[in-house]
């Protein structure tokens, strides 16, 4: 590679990679509308989090995009050769299949394509069974499961809502290690409106429909978050966001 | 001399040493103990998916499979292959449609085959021995029924083999296994016909009323012993396979009934594995 083009491959900035993309996306349950035209794009280092009232359709979008429903209408297209992690809302373990985590973890996987993540050190819970974990470790569980593939991204649907205030922010500072460390592509469902603000690099507020999209900062501004979690919602938003963004400016000087 | 509880069976005469050379107790043995390694294996699952009333249900239509295959001539474990098959298919096509619960289908259609199979064997005014079919008849096992345990326990421990693990996830979780590629419905019927080829196979010889008995059993019982699904599996196959050899015993030497004899040592086992790790737990802490 000569000079020039040395030079030109430092400043031309990477082209985002995409991973997975919804396309004018409706999906309808006996007649009515859970999604009605969505469009979305997941690439490469996103960490994008959808937020919405119950019944949104936050949860029927990601079970969409992982191919468990198929929308009525509209187009889902994955990278070729892509990998996918996936969390769902809910496991309901039966204590009647013994399963080690050890076990779990590599059920139905190839161990060839397994790399370790030191934050998520699962070594001393690794012969404890899944069913008597706490939800924390559970998650945990659950996300190395995810990783076991190296995936390009992980879709996680609610996955902190059996966790205290202090395994939530755990879990949320895994996420976003993961994202920065691996450029692991992080997309999912929250209802913990401030962790999702201070964490995500995207919002996507979702009624059927998506109402606002966009960094927190913009998101929180947005007439269209307003409509979905109200005025007082909106500001009380707003007003801890830019404390926060305050506070880690003043943490930097 | 041969009465359905086979109390008489033997006759007081027959009860020596020599019995065990016997051709009918060694087949009865092979039959024990290959519906034992497919009971052991497959138990596991109605236990782990919940589907004790399935296989209740399943044996239940067997009648009608049986019925058919005395009124119309062809082997009743062929018989009641297809209409065990039958019922796990039309099982499967309504549980797609969602409309009624499971176990609300299943109600209607293992009591629905159940009666029109009696009603059947009425019509065709063929005397059969009813208690033989509710307790079953292991000592009666030719060797066209060996042949097709078998079969079933080479496609059963085969299938089992192959398909292991996304069986196990689908069973803890459809929507993580349908997200990480498992044909999920695919899944659903290999446990339905892998299920049906169990109660086909094993329903002459345990009976419909004590075939759910042999799946759940064992399996329960070596829950309490293991810490994985596969050592569950292979401990239930051997609990399984210890009831057939001491249920056999129990009942020639003390002129008990076959299979009620295999199902009161299963639940002794059942009984002491209980015991000993309750006191077991007890003792560590």
């Amino acid at each position: 590679m000569n000079k020039d083009a040395e030079e030109t491959a430092e400043i031309t900035p990477k082209a985002p990679q995409m991973i997975i993309t919804a396309e004018n996306i409706s999906h309808y349950y006996n007649k009515r509308a859970v999604l009605d035209s969505v469009s979305l794009r997941l690439d490469k280092g996103d960490f994008t989090t959808i937020i919405g009232p119950n019944g949104a359709g936050k949860s029927t979008l990601l079970k969409c995009l992982m191919g468990l429903v198929t929308p009525s209408q509209g187009h889902i297209t994955r990278k070729p050769a892509s990998r996918i992690g996936y969390i769902p809302q809910r496991i309901a373990l039966n204590p009647s299949l013994p399963m080690t985590v050890a076990r779990f973890i590599a059920l139905n996987k190839t161990p060839s394509t397994f790399a370790e993540f030191e934050p998520l050190d699962l070594s001393r819970i690794a012969d404890k069974p899944i069913h008597s974990l706490s939800g924390g470790e559970w998650q945990q569980v659950l996300l190395a499961r995810a990783l076991y593939d190296s995936p390009d991204a992980i879709i996680l649907d609610e996955p902190a809502q059996n966790l205290d205030i202090s395994g939530q922010m755990q879990f949320y500072k895994i996420l976003e290690d993961l994202n920065k460390s691996r450029d692991i592509a992080i997309l999912m469902v929250s209802h913990d409106l401030p962790m999702t603000m201070a964490s995500s690099k995207n919002i996507i507020g979702l009624y059927h429909q998506i109402c606002c999209a966009g960094t927190p900062s913009y998101v929180v501004a947005d007439p269209g978050f307003a409509e979905l979690f109200g005025q007082d919602m909106a500001a009380m938003m707003a007003k801890h966001h830019q404390e926060k963004q305050h506070a880690s400016k003043v943490r930097h000087v | 001399m041969f009465d359905f509880f086979g109390a008489d069976f033997f006759g007081s005469n027959l009860v020596d040493s020599n019995i065990w050379l016997a051709d009918f107790v060694i087949n009865a043995m092979f039959a024990g103990l290959g519906i034992a390694v497919i009971c052991g294996i497959m138990g596991c699952f109605v236990v782990w998916r919940k589907m004790a009333y399935f296989g209740d249900s399943l044996a239940h239509s067997a009648l009608l499979g049986i019925a058919i295959g005395i009124t119309t001539g062809i082997t009743m474990s062929i018989g009641i292959t297809i209409i065990c098959l039958t019922f796990a298919i039309l099982l499967f096509g309504l549980q797609q449609r969602g409309v009624l619960a499971t176990d609300t289908l299943l109600g209607i259609l293992a009591h629905a085959a159940l009666s029109f199979g009696i009603v059947l064997l009425s019509l065709m005014r063929v005397p059969i021995d009813l208690h033989s079919l509710m307790f079953g008849d292991i000592l009666t096992v030719n060797t066209t029924d060996l042949a097709l345990i078998g079969l079933g326990l080479v496609v059963v421990v085969g299938l089992m083999i192959k398909f292991w693990s996304p069986l196990v996830l689908t069973t803890i979780s459809e929507d993580l296994a349908k997200a990480e590629g498992v044909n999920i419905k695919a899944m659903q019927l290999l446990i339905l016909i892998l299920m049906t080829i169990t109660v086909a196979v094993s329903v002459r010889m345990v009976g419909v009323l004590l075939i759910t008995s042999m799946l759940i059993i064992p399996a329960a019982s070596a829950r309490a012993l293991t810490k994985t699904a596969e050592s569950m599996a292979v401990i239930s196959v051997f609990i399984g396979i210890s009831a057939v050899i001491s249920g056999m015993v129990l009942s020639i030497e003390a002129n008990t009934p076959t299979g009620p004899s295999m199902v009161v040592m299963l639940a002794v086992f059942f009984a002491l594995v209980m015991t000993i790790t309750g006191l077991w737990r007890r003792s560590s802490f």
